[in-house]
């Protein structure tokens, strides 16, 4: 479990980071969600100690990271680079073996994994005779080569094709899988929905949300019901305890005071036709992200 | 979100077949002696692999052994001046060995192969000078010729200088110019790759594996690995040629100064390249190099031009042998000329280890502190403090 406390950081005057606390939960596909000069790359060079906080720590497992510990951690920095001319397999291998694998195992690993990443072809082109996608999956390749045992990639699906995303998914799923916490921030936020299980929203240098998406959708999400009937459906808004948000002849959206006032909702509304449908609304990540940083 | 998680979170068991364990001793903590040993490997293959880098070293080997074999050709021949000699001067010109007499018909012939060109100077008849002749240069005093004309008493020196000062000045450009030649070579070669780094961001996943110091260890020792390679290739081509061309004596005086240069240069390069690489770190951008390693470009050049124009100078290179930035030209010179006292290489070689280690120090502090910071220039006071 990677967990940072009390993370502070000032550029100057500029306060980047105020506090930051969160955890990243073994095994569990974090997303780290913020807008533009949030926080998010600064924390997350922090956690790899490329950059070193003003106070706070950062643990893993309860003890405090140490640079052995980061040997085994996989990391994705938001700026792409790799060496433009030394070959995808190569440069992969050179990476394996700077985290000490010997040279059979780190060649045995990159193949596989470039195989895996659809880069099964490329493996003696050098990296800037490759189109933007596919440097951006050497790039994948190179967090991963050494089989880390902690990720934490700053926006991995950025300038991917939907099948170069759906591949660095299963990775990640995988990575997550067999035990390693997993923290990627990410802008496209239907992405992180989809993946993860738990996220963390940071903004102006200040986590805003952190925990499940029910967890924040139950915290911060509004909760109301949409109704659709045969029939119109007029007579909710002279309904106790009742307010009415949007509504179009058999359809509407509506808040409910209480339990009992959604109940009594249904029932009328089987009483007066045919009921279609009579769920809750779904709060999507965007809604919650603009409720909490705003 | 954790409702619609993956199939594999809720059974760990089908993990992906990349993520198995390892046969034990596939994998090792990374240690700071196999990092710096990768890291100076691929500077070197690196270096091999550019077609540049392997053209220039054939030029400068082709232009190392010309150098040799045309300085056996030329020091084999007599050289003689052509002058014009106009009607009447003959008889002076005509039994000197160092002059070429072409035959003029009258002083405006003479004057028109003078300025064509043709000779070098003109000597004319001239009844009312002591010696009964003139001679006429184009654009300077023809010295070479008068001192041919000159009637010179003989000369007896009580103490003889060990060395053709020729030869010297010889010797102390080819110092000169190695040491200028490989250290701006493999010092821009070194601030390129960091800045390569930098400017491609791979130092921050290299940064996450590595310290800053193995990184600059690396990158120091494979580029001086390939700096001496190339001196010593260069040394043996020209020990070769001189061999070969039966230029002996000249090779049993050189031999000591040589292996005090290949010392010299050794700590000397480290040093620079120590130099070069914090520099570099301080730029974001290739276009930036040239601006911000000037000083460092300037620590170099300096020596090579001040053993070329003061190597007849005794205070000015006994000065430039322990200045450490000149050392590395400036003792072996001595050592060559038999100025130096035994004790003094060692003494200079000490002043040079100690700077060179400061300078590691300072430089690896600028390094750290500027490697991750984008954009603008780093101040060096901001690079020195972090």
């Amino acid at each position: 479990m990677l967990e940072l406390h009390d993370v502070t950081k000032r550029y100057g005057e500029r306060l980047a980071l105020d506090a930051v606390a969160f955890t990243v939960g073994d095994g569990r596909l974090t997303g780290f969600v913020g807008g533009n000069g949030a926080g998010k790359t600064t924390t997350m060079r922090i956690i790899l100690g490329v950059l070193a906080a003003d106070r706070g720590t950062v643990t893993l497992d309860g003890r405090h990271v140490t640079e052995a510990d980061r040997r085994r951690f996989g990391y994705m920095p938001e700026e792409r680079g790799l060496y433009p001319k030394m070959r995808v397999l190569e440069q992969t291998v050179y990476l394996a073996r700077l985290h000490g694998w010997t040279p059979a195992a780190a060649r045995r690993n990159a193949l596989e994994l470039l195989d895996r990443l659809g880069l099964g072809e490329r493996t003696n082109d050098t990296i800037e005779s490759l189109s933007l996608g596919n440097q951006q999956r050497a790039q994948i390749a190179a967090a991963l080569v050494h089989r880390p045992e902690v990720l934490v990639l700053d926006e991995p699906f950025s300038g991917l094709d939907p099948m170069a995303v759906e591949t660095v998914q299963s990775v990640l799923s995988d990575a997550a899988a067999s035990g390693a916490p997993v923290l990627f921030s990410s802008h496209q936020l239907d992405i992180v929905e989809r993946l993860c299980d738990d996220l963390v929203i940071i903004a102006d240098g200040r986590i805003r949300a952190a925990g499940t998406g029910d967890e924040l959708r139950a915290e911060h999400g509004t909760e109301r019901w949409e109704l659709l009937m045969s029939g119109d459906a007029g007579w909710l808004r002279q309904a106790p305890g009742i307010r009415v948000d949007a509504f179009d002849g058999g359809w509407a959206v509506f808040e409910a005071e209480s339990d009992a006032a959604r109940q009594a909702v249904l029932s009328e509304a089987v009483a007066r036709g045919e009921v279609v449908s009579f769920t809750r609304e779904h709060t999507t990540l965007a809604q919650i992200f603009k409720e909490v940083v705003r | 979100m954790s409702t619609q998680a993956s199939p594999t979170q809720a059974n760990p068991t089908q993990a992906d077949p990349t993520q198995t364990t390892n046969a034990p001793g596939e994998r090792h903590a990374p240690r700071f002696l196999d990092g710096v040993g990768l890291i100076a490997g691929r500077e070197i293959t690196m270096r091999l692999r550019s077609k540049a880098f392997l053209w220039s070293t054939a030029v400068l080997m082709l232009a190392v052994l010309a150098s040799v074999v045309l300085g056996s050709i030329f020091g084999a021949q007599e050289t003689t001046t052509k002058v014009a000699v106009v009607a009447g001067a003959s008889a002076v010109v005509d039994d000197n060995p160092a002059l070429e007499p072409v035959a003029a018909s009258d002083q405006d012939e003479a004057e028109r192969m003078l300025r064509a060109g043709d000779v070098d100077a003109i000597v004319a008849p001239a009844a009312s000078e002591p010696l009964g002749i003139t001679v006429y240069g184009l654009d300077s005093p023809p010295d070479s010729v008068v001192s041919a004309l000159s009637v010179e008493p003989t000369v007896e020196l009580l103490e003889p200088a060990a060395t053709d000062p020729t030869l010297a000045y010889l010797v102390a450009f080819g110092f000169g110019l190695v040491f200028f030649m490989s250290a701006i070579t493999f010092g821009s070669t070194i601030a390129q790759s960091v800045v390569e780094e930098k400017q491609t961001r791979i130092v921050e996943i290299l940064l996450s594996t590595v310290s800053a110091r193995a990184l600059l260890t690396g990158k120091v020792i494979g580029n001086s690995v390939m700096a001496m390679a190339q001196i010593l290739a260069i040394a043996v081509l020209a020990i070769l040629g001189l061999i070969v061309t039966g230029q002996r004596v000249l090779l049993g005086g050189l031999g000591g100064s040589v292996v005090w240069f290949v010392v010299f240069f050794a700590v000397g390069f480290v040093m620079l390249a120590a130099l070069f690489a914090a520099t570099a770190a301080m730029v974001s951008r290739a276009e930036d190099i040239g601006s911000v390693t000037t000083p460092v470009t300037m620590l170099v050049m300096i020596p090579y031009f001040l053993v070329v124009f003061f190597n007849d100078d005794p205070t000015v290179l006994t000065i430039m042998s322990y200045v450490p930035f000149s050392a590395p030209v400036g003792m072996p010179m001595r050592v060559f000329l038999g100025d130096a006292q035994w004790w003094e290489p060692f003494v200079s070689l000490a002043i040079l280890l100690a700077t060179a280690a400061l300078a590691v120090w300072i430089g690896e502090r600028i390094y750290r502190n500027s490697l991750l910071r984008t954009g603008p220039r780093v101040k060096l006071a901001e690079a020195l403090q972090g």
